[in-house]
């Protein structure tokens, strides 16, 4: 159904080739799952299939392109779209027209199709993805996993043959992206749909493919072969694969419960070695939060410095006794937001203590930007209060603010302003009215290798991120917020964000990270904060709130359960 | 399969819509008299409360009130500073006059405010702000999306830009607030102008990638797919467009000049004649179909009708019966309600009992 012939793609402006020597086909009704690290020419590789690479994006394709039989050579990219339906990694600039339903009908009015087509279309594909409820709704008026949703069914109303779609569940939470992921694996079976599908998120994912795609590295050949045999030599895998790897089971499993059929020697195997450090967490499960942990200690971390592979520095802070004399860094009483008509946060209780690392989890919506915004002050409470650093937050001055609380966005981009990274660094020591160099060393600590002269535009996405934590931390504010920061982050990268957050927490910081990815809140939190509908749901120790909720589950802890082991790391190391 | 069900039934047409508020409009400007001005104002204001839904245009609304009030304020401030033309007997206040140079002659800034020169201005500016009021009501009624999309498919390019125009302005506006709200996080000041101005470039970058999207988008969906005409269409669509838009122009020129009066009106139909068959013979090169479009059902043409009746009522009322429209200044009288004419605006109540929008909340 599509098939390269030894493509290249080459950029205007750059040296080299983007992706080389790609040259594979996927049959008809196959869901094939594109795979690498980030930075590899994944997108460009889908962009090629719809032809807006090289039509729309510019630069030289060689070799060959085709779709159903048509060259994407001579085929523009409209001139494709009653075969193709592409869906990139943002609805929102997708989006054509501004309802539910005309929306759908969009790309059937562009081909001509008869109205009573259309409109038999339109209502089958309303109830195949579930959104009959929402058809008179402004597009902006939905939630995230709902406007993914739409997105697919728009590009579905002109029954492509192929759908192609780049980083579908990135932004969505668990129970949203399992929406999305339950449709498409409804069209591969029912309309027999090809799919070719890129996401960073395999444990998502790697399930439903029937074939990987793999690009290793930048320039390298494409590799395709089964799930199992590409996730042997991937550089990235899922939590269940790297467990796999470690138990040297053959075949890999690649769902979690291939995995837990046999997982029962390792099971046994780990038996005598209980998780120590969760231990403590477990047994003081039922009441509150752990006690603040202090900030020192560092030096008990042991290997995370050295080991890149396992980033523990939970046992510093759970086997002592807590300190309660350590002031809050944040204190939440009886917190009610209402913003444009809605309740967005109900009565929330909340202190934050030096060195603890909190997730904030729950479906889009919850109110968990709003919270993170609520304690940097962009947003008054309309009930209750909110202390900082023994301040309100809303009522200070941005300049104190920074030295009480800092904030990376969801778009780390939003903090860059400066062209350059130099200029950037300046400007953060200026702002923060820290020592010049300041934000240099930090960046040059959390980005080595990165020039003077870079633009900030130019660095990917986890650079970016690191480089908008570098320009907060100038200021040393004991209270760290993060907003979903593993968006659009590969394995590696976000294996570099544990670390360093890690390291930060030990140093005493506090921080809090609102995210939908359970394996980085089992990695980094000591206690979680579950949200729904602006209440907070639960709050404790991660090990009792993340293995008690299946939908927040991670693989390591569904794999091995009734034993609590949440991530391979831990298993890796009572292990050897 | 039924015709009626391609068709949206429960929304009447946009046009019907605007057509209902600009009737009003028109009928706001043949009357000076503030009670009736008052009644035209109350009459779109209930249709609007009875009939909008809760969409995001439909909050335009509010803007478009205040917007009238401040018309009426500000031709109040006129009056007062600047004083007016009407002669009257009833001093308010004597204000500083502030001599001023020959060559400004007739312009005077201070002096005497009469009540006669302040009751003027409000009944002109009550008018003004009538007619604005009926604008806001269309813009809150019709789904400008919609109306757009009853466009010949010729000018369906044209209509494209205009939607996306449209979706953008929101998407600026919380592009700008993200990006303040960013450079409180870096610890700079997130109010004032300059606050504002720092964001403009990182702003104009986000809006620009994101048409570049969106633009990419659209292609992807087919976006300017073109159907085969044959040379001789193209070639007779050029020629009635042009000839039309000439017809139309001299037509035009025929109209307002003295001599043309025998040719003006029947040149400047043929124009329009000859032009509109060639949109509607230029759509064929676009294969473009239309999902659901709005039809003029009965209830469409009943609201559009009941706003024109209103138009024609007050014309010829302020034919038959002049001065009861134009309460009189200079002598100064309370002006009253003219029985007929009241009758006649009420008419325009008509869509709140043929369109109410749906009690249900849509969640």
């Amino acid at each position: 159904m599509i098939r390269f012939e030894d493509v290249s793609v080459t950029y205007d402006g750059a040296s080299e080739p983007t992706v080389q020597g790609i040259d594979f086909e996927v049959p008809e009704g196959e869901l094939v799952l594109l795979v690498g690290p980030s930075g590899v020419g994944k997108s460009t590789v889908l962009g090629a299939v719809g032809g807006l690479v090289p039509h729309f994006t510019g630069g030289t394709l060689r070799g060959r392109v085709t779709v159903a039989g048509r060259d994407t050579r001579t085929h523009k990219p409209r001139e494709l779209a009653d075969v193709v339906g592409t869906v990139g990694q943002d609805p929102l600039s997708h989006f054509v027209t501004d309802s539910v339903e005309d929306e759908l009908a969009y790309g059937m009015e562009s081909l001509g199709l008869p109205p009573a087509v259309m409109r038999r279309r339109v209502e089958e594909t309303l109830d195949l993805l579930g959104l009959a409820p929402l058809r008179d709704r402004p597009l902006a008026t939905l939630s995230g996993g709902q406007q993914q949703r739409v997105a697919i069914g728009s590009v579905l109303t002109p029954h492509p043959e192929v759908l192609v779609l780049d980083e579908p569940t990135s932004a969505l939470d668990p129970a949203a992206a399992e929406e999305v992921l339950a449709v498409l694996q409804r069209l591969v079976h029912d309309l027999g749909t090809t799919v070719l599908m890129a996401e960073h998120r395999l444990e998502r994912v790697i399930q439903y493919a029937d074939q990987v795609a793999l690009l290793p590295a930048p320039g390298a050949p494409l590799r395709v072969g089964t799930p199992a045999e590409m996730m042997a030599v991937s550089p990235v895998y899922p939590p269940v694969v790297d467990l796999g790897r470690l138990a040297g089971w053959t075949p890999l499993p690649l769902t979690v419960r291939d995995a837990r059929r046999r997982a029962g020697d390792l099971r046994e195997r780990l038996a005598v070695h209980v998780p120590t450090d969760n231990a403590p967490a477990a047994a003081d499960g039922g009441t509150a939060p752990p006690g603040p942990p202090a900030p020192d200690h560092e030096s008990e971390t042991g290997g995370a410095g050295g080991n890149p592979g396992t980033p523990r520095r939970r046992r510093a802070f759970r086997n002592r006794s807590t300190p309660q004399a350590a002031p809050n860094l944040a204190d939440v009483t009886a917190l009610s937001v209402r913003r444009a008509h809605v309740q967005a946060l109900r009565h929330i209780d909340l202190t934050i203590t030096p060195g603890e690392t909190i997730a904030l989890m729950g479906r889009n919506g919850a109110g968990k930007s709003t919270l993170l915004n609520t304690l940097v002050g962009l947003v008054a409470p309309s009930a209750g209060t909110v202390q900082v650093g023994g301040a309100e937050p809303h009522r200070i001055t941005p300049r104190d603010l920074v030295r009480r609380v800092g904030l990376v966005p969801q778009e780390p981009r939003d903090l860059l302003y400066a062209d350059t990274v130099a200029a950037e660094c300046r400007a953060a020591d200026t702002d923060a009215h820290a020592a010049p160099g300041t934000c240099r060393a930090l960046v040059t600590d959390l980005l080595p290798g990165v020039t003077d002269d870079t633009h900030p535009r130019d660095l990917s996405e986890g650079q970016r991120l690191a480089l908008a934590l570098a320009v907060v931390l100038t200021a040393r504010p004991p209270l760290l917020l993060l907003d979903e920061p593993t968006r659009g982050l590969d394995y590696a990268a976000k294996a570099r964000l544990v670390r360093l957050l890690g390291e930060l927490a030990a140093a005493g910081h506090a921080i809090m990270l609102a995210t939908h990815d359970v394996e980085l809140a089992a990695e980094l939190a000591h206690r979680v904060i579950l949200l729904a509908e602006g209440e907070v749901i639960a709050d404790g120790p991660a090990t009792d709130v993340i293995t008690s909720s299946p939908s927040f589950a991670p693989q390591v802890s569904k794999i091995l359960a009734p034993q609590r082991w949440l991530t391979v790391a831990e298993v890796r190391k009572a292990l050897s | 399969m039924p015709r009626s069900s391609s068709v949206r039934s429960e929304s009447l047409h946009p046009g019907a819509w605007w057509l209902w508020a600009l009737s009003l409009g028109i009928a706001a400007t043949r009357t000076t008299n503030p009670l009736l001005l008052a009644l035209l104002v109350v009459v779109s204001a209930y249709v609007v409360a009875t009939c909008r839904r809760p969409t995001p245009w439909s909050r335009s609304y509010t803007a478009f009130l205040r917007l009238a009030l401040a018309v009426l304020l500000v031709r109040l401030l006129f009056a007062v500073v600047l004083g007016s033309p009407i002669p009257g007997t009833h001093v308010l206040v004597t204000l500083p006059e502030l001599p001023l140079p020959d060559w400004s002659q007739g312009i005077r800034l201070g002096g005497r405010l009469t009540a006669e020169a302040l009751v003027f201005a409000l009944y002109d500016g009550l008018k003004l702000a009538t007619l604005l009021v009926c604008v806001g009501a269309a813009n809150a009624l019709a789904n400008p999306h919609r109306l757009l999309k009853s466009l010949p498919g010729a000018l369906y390019e044209l209509g494209v830009a205009v939607v996306v125009a449209l979706t953008f302005a929101p998407h600026l506006i919380a592009d700008v607030q993200r990006l303040r709200a960013a450079r409180r996080l870096r610890g700079r000041p997130d109010t004032g102008i300059r606050g504002l101005l720092q964001v403009g470039l990182p702003v104009l970058e986000g809006a620009l990638e994101r048409s570049v999207a969106l633009a990419a988008a659209m292609d992807a969906r087919g976006y300017g797919r073109t159907a085969e005409v044959p040379p001789r269409v193209r070639r007779t669509t050029t020629a009635l467009t042009l000839g039309g838009l000439l017809g139309v122009c001299a037509g035009t020129y025929g109209l307002l000049t003295a001599e043309g009066g025998t040719y003006g009106v029947p040149v400047l139909l043929a124009g329009l004649a000859a032009a509109l068959a060639g949109l509607r013979l230029g759509g064929r090169r676009t294969p473009r179909t239309r999902y659901r479009p709005d039809l003029w059902t009965t209830r469409s043409l009943l609201v559009a009708g009941s706003g024109a009746a209103v138009a024609a009522a007050m014309f010829l009322a302020s034919v038959a019966d002049p001065v009861a429209l134009h309460p009189g200044v200079v002598p100064l009288v309370a002006p009253v309600l003219p029985l007929w004419p009241a009758a006649a605006v009420l008419v325009g109540l008509l869509p709140a009992f043929l369109a109410p929008a749906p009690k249900e909340p849509s969640s």
